[in-house]
């Protein structure tokens, strides 16, 4: 089941706050804190490429994130409805050490890295992290931690599930 | 936290003060900051990381446009940090053979390769 589930309308600034909700949530789950700078770049980086692909394809769709804590694993799914598109990981940090003999037009650069190199990043932060497709036309990046005991107060709860929608 | 960027000139290089998190919302504003300074003839740039607290693959996009622009210019574009959580994104991407990285300003400032 999940723990926590944000849905947010696909714009940089809530990039931010999912992170800190990722970060708080992981905190929460005794992720060990050496591993939280990666939960907070693997997830912004996760949460940045739905929010472009949105903006391209499905700026009226919010994209959904849900933070799962179950069984010694503290888990994370990013669900976007762009195209699918799971460009191969590993290609990624390959293209920048051809940067220097490629010829790429500087505005083309500037307004972000190849394609790929996102997914690349998480996969160089994150040891499990799997992309496949979504349940609906877009893609599923699942990246997954290690956890620690559930905290006491939670073991007396019943599962719960809280949903947020930030103001568009 | 938001994005502090503020500018100095040291001899023949600018140095641009970074601090805060450099990510989508805020890159925007670290991009005109360097096209700003390069249009104004500005092409020797030291960026001092130190203080940003976060870096995704968004300000590494601004950072390789800003490297493509002084060097069109002949120019060069030197990053310092010394933070780990920081440099391991240069790491993971491969970037840390595109900049040059050092540990002070003052490093920046003199070297010369």
């Amino acid at each position: 089941m999940p723990t926590v589930e944000i849905r947010f309308s696909p714009l940089p600034a809530h990039v931010r706050t999912a992170r800190l909700m990722a970060v708080a949530v992981a905190r929460r789950s005794h992720v060990d804190d050496s591993a939280l700078d990666e939960v907070r770049l693997a997830v912004g980086e996760a949460c940045t490429r739905a929010v472009r692909l949105h903006q391209r394809h499905a700026p009226s769709v919010p994209v959904l994130m849900v933070l799962n804590d179950d069984d010694g694993s503290f888990a994370i799914d990013v669900v976007d409805e762009g195209p699918y598109d799971a460009a191969p990981a590993e290609d990624g940090p390959e293209l920048f050490l051809e940067l220097e003999s490629v010829a790429v037009e500087p505005d083309e650069l500037s307004d972000g890295l190849p394609s790929g190199v996102v997914l690349a990043v998480i996969s160089g932060l994150v040891d499990t992290v799997t992309v496949s497709p979504g349940p609906g036309r877009g893609t599923r990046v699942h990246m997954q931690w290690p956890a620690g005991p559930r905290a006491a107060d939670t073991l007396t709860m019943e599962e719960h599930q809280l949903e947020y929608d930030l103001p568009v | 936290m938001d994005l502090s960027l503020s500018t100095r000139t040291e001899g023949d290089a600018t140095v641009v003060v970074v601090g805060g998190e450099i990510d989508v919302y805020t890159a925007p504003k670290l991009r005109e900051q360097l096209i700003d300074l390069v249009s104004s003839g500005n092409y020797h740039l030291v960026v001092d990381m130190e203080g940003v607290d976060f870096l995704d693959s968004t300000g590494l996009g601004v950072l390789v446009g800003g490297l493509k622009r002084v060097r069109a210019h002949d120019g060069s574009l030197r990053l310092v940090c010394s933070q780990e959580r920081i440099l391991k994104i240069f790491r993971i991407t491969g970037l840390t053979k595109v900049f040059p990285i050092h540990t002070s300003v003052e490093e920046a400032l003199s070297a010369t390769d």
